[in-house]
């Protein structure tokens, strides 16, 4: 008996051969959307906050409305400068992954804006507890590109001593967590992170990242619950770029609500704001942070952005999805829009920008040769080999010791 | 016949069984309309349509949990997790639920699922995209665990499994998707054409799940392998210079103990090999099986030569894989006891 199956599946609009279609991404018009006092009751503000969308640079670059941050000309060419410096630096190594150099990268093209903006709305005491596509947040905290460089390499000075595949950073000293392959596992450890900070009656936060295709995994969910029961002083963003891998975001339940629509669900506001907008992304940010560190509870972020390029250079993009999207992404793109901003109010001008991306690459050259001098994938020099077996425990453990001697005597 | 890589006798076998029975779906991360990461679910959507061939979320709790419950409803659910390190989320679903329906209710339920997850390294991978968890689920009652090792038994025993009423968690050493890989990583990559086990049926065929296969015959030492190891043994065996008896292991739950008993009591040496870490490893099993089946006829210990106990690292790759040299002296160290 032929069947007739009624089981729904998501469709993405468009396919390979397709025109783009981004119709179904509801946007506001840059200031609409008012701008509560943090202490206003979830309920008056649940709707206004996670259905539309805070954006604040307009048509004509303009930052108009109630979140406005009002950044300084100084503050403004720092997050251009880290936004550029991300998309050089993820330029450069995918060139070097293509040549064989590294085994593997991952991009953050066209959402720079949301890790760069996200980091320098936090205090540097905030943990931050990134995915493995928010390189912004390392670079807007001023990591050493030289270090994140190594880890790539995983060379003699790769901060995970090898242990780890490329773009897996941690930097304890600048309160950034490890990355985990397993995708969002970091979510509920950001909630835990800023409980303790609540118990020990510290006033740092947490902040955490998580793919909009992640957010189906119940480390989300289990996030969300733990954040909203103890009121946790955290600042929980999904970033839909719109794909997982060949999924849309219709995969991960984003068809007919918006992600932020969930924090209601939860009892925590969910704020979706424009992820290619620098300044939306800065303004909620701090909203966000000053309900966590006002003890007001925790918020839930959606910025709404595009993935631009592959999902990692083991991905082609051009199996699943239409070739045009980038351009079609009618959110824009986040450097582009900023520079824009900056130029139209007198803090930038194309040569000054052209000479930024020419500093920039200098400096990534640079800190490419600087990098490779404490080794590459083919040259030494190298990690030791008996760094292998440290660190699975704190103390070396008598049957690694062991097996830690029968490796020796096979090298020997 | 065809000449098939692992790959595509995997495609092969699930493309006859959803043509066989309108129960079987698939199930999983990227497996409709991209065909996987690995590509093995390739064309098979559009051949049977996204109702058969779904897509999932991000989510391995949800996968499993939901193919138990369509596998309860009289489906016959494939489900595919992206790396064996993914499936942890998994797991209370997989230990808790599907290997013990059919126990707690005296057999009025079941689910006859197949989790079908690419393992091992040997690609770069580090920690997240090398694991061998095989010996997780073989310590859990009520799951069915095999590693094929070539494409022809990758066919007939996911085809076995599939049909099978008990869940299975099947193994795909991925390092060998294309090609035997002997251990050796300076060495050009080999295709499986050459290969007598990359031959394979186009149709229905199956192979029984719960027999192992002697791959080499030999007299002095019995070696016990499965997965990617098969091929590192075979020519860590060359190396050594030793008239090894090459076991297959194949499916590790059941295990067939006839084939191993038959061939260390004409050995009486033995040697185990996993890419999986050691300390209670699937070879402890091996060990103990061997030891209480074959005792007597033990000329030396058993030896093992496994992963290290360590995460799997990304540097340090080749010094983590138990490769031919270590394979080579664990022969040597079997051959000399006693
Ligand atoms: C637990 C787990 N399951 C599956 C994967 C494989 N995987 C890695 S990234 C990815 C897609 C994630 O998409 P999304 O969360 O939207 O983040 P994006 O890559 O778009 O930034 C998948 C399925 C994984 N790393 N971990």
């Amino acid at each position: 008996m032929p069947r007739t199956p009624r089981l729904h599946i998501p469709h993405p609009p468009a396919r390979p051969g397709d025109k783009p279609d981004f119709s179904y991404v509801e946007i506001s018009p840059a200031g609409a959307v008012p701008r509560p006092d943090v202490m206003t009751r979830l309920r008056d503000i649940e709707r206004s906050l996670a259905f539309e969308m805070v954006r604040v640079l307009d048509e004509n670059d303009a930052a108009v409305g109630p979140w406005d941050p009002h950044l300084d000309a100084h503050d403004l060419q720092v997050g251009l400068q880290h936004m550029v410096l991300t998309r050089l630096f993820d330029e450069r190594m995918q060139r070097k992954q293509r040549q064989g150099k590294i085994s593997f990268y991952m991009k953050s093209l066209g959402e720079e804006a949301v890790s760069v903006a996200g980091a320098m709305a936090l205090d540097p005491g905030d943990m931050l507890f990134p995915s493995y596509r928010n390189q912004g947040l390392q670079i807007a905290r001023g990591r050493n590109p030289v270090d994140m460089m190594c880890q790539l390499l995983s060379n003699s000075k790769d901060m995970c001593k090898g242990r780890q595949m490329p773009v897996m950073y941690h930097w304890a000293r600048g309160n950034i967590f490890s990355i985990s392959g397993n995708v969002a596992t970091q979510f509920p450890q950001a909630v835990g992170w800023a409980m303790a900070a609540a118990i020990k009656g510290e006033d740092n936060i947490a902040a955490a990242w998580i793919g909009e295709g992640s957010s189906a995994e119940a480390d989300f969910h289990y996030a969300m619950t733990f954040a909203s029961v103890y009121l946790a002083p955290v600042v929980l963003n999904i970033v839909n770029n719109q794909w997982a891998i060949s999924t849309f975001q219709g995969f991960a339940g984003g068809e007919r609500r918006p992600f932020s629509a969930r924090g209601p669900g939860y009892g925590i506001p969910g704020i979706r704001v424009d992820g290619n907008d620098f300044l939306a992304v800065v303004a909620v940010t701090r909203w966000a942070s000053e309900r966590a560190r006002r003890r007001v509870g925790p918020t839930l972020i959606e910025h709404v952005t595009h993935r631009a390029d592959a999902h990692s250079t083991s991905d082609d993009p051009s199996r699943y999805r239409s070739k045009d999207e980038a351009l079609a992404w009618p959110l824009g793109d986040p450097v582009e829009r900023m520079k824009a901003h900056m130029i139209r109010e007198g803090a930038w001008s194309e040569k000054q920008h052209v000479e930024l991306v020419e500093t920039l690459s200098r400096l990534v050259d640079d800190a490419w040769e600087d990098a490779i001098s404490y080794g590459t994938m083919t040259e030494g020099p190298w990690l030791d080999k008996n760094e292998l077996f440290e660190d699975v425990f704190k103390d070396i453990p008598p049957h690694l010791i062991r097996q830690r001697e029968q490796l020796r005597e096979m090298e020997d | 016949m065809a000449r098939m890589n692992m790959i595509q006798a995997l495609n092969s076998a699930m493309d006859v069984m959803l043509g066989r029975d309108p129960n079987v779906v698939l199930l999983g991360q990227d497996i409709g309309f991209f065909g996987g990461v690995f590509r093995a679910t390739d064309g098979l959507q559009r051949t049977y349509g996204e109702h058969r061939v779904i897509d999932a979320p991000i989510a391995e709790g949800g996968i499993v949990g939901s193919a138990i419950g369509m596998g309860v409803n009289g489906l016959r659910p494939v489900v595919e997790i992206q790396f064996a390190d993914y499936i942890y989320p998994g797991c209370d679903q997989i230990i808790s639920e599907l290997a013990r329906l059919r126990y707690r209710t005296a057999g009025d339920f079941f689910a006859p699922l197949t989790i079908r997850t690419p393992c091992g390294g040997g690609i770069r991978g580090g920690q997240t995209h090398s694991q061998s968890p095989e010996g997780v689920f073989t310590h859990v009652c009520g799951l069915k665990v095999i590693m094929p090792s070539n494409p022809y038994d990758a066919k007939g025993l996911l085809i076995s499994a599939i049909e099978d009423d008990d869940p299975v968690i099947f193994f795909e050493p991925k390092r060998i998707y294309n090609g035997p890989f002997d251990g050796d990583p300076d060495k050009p990559a080999v295709p499986w054409t050459a290969h007598d086990k990359g031959e394979v049926p186009e149709d229905y065929y199956t192979l029984p799940i719960g027999r192992a296969e002697v791959v080499v015959e030999g007299a002095e030492v019995t070696v016990l392998c499965y997965g990617t190891m098969v091929h590192v043994c075979k020519a860590a065996a060359r190396l050594a210079e030793v008239d090894a008896e090459i076991i297959d292991i194949r499916t590790m739950v059941p295990l067939d103990v006839e084939t191993l008993r038959t061939s260390v009591e004409k050995t009486g040496r033995c040697l185990i090999a996993h890419e999986a870490t050691r300390f209670s490893g699937f070879g402890a099993e091996l060990v103990a099986t061997v030891q209480e089946e074959c005792f007597y006829s033990l000329e030396g210990p058993i030896e093992r030569v496994t992963g290290w106990d360590t995460p799997y690292p990304h540097a340090f790759e080749w010094e983590y894989f138990p490769g031919q040299k270590r394979v080579a002296a664990g022969l040597e160290r079997v051959m000399e006891a006693g």
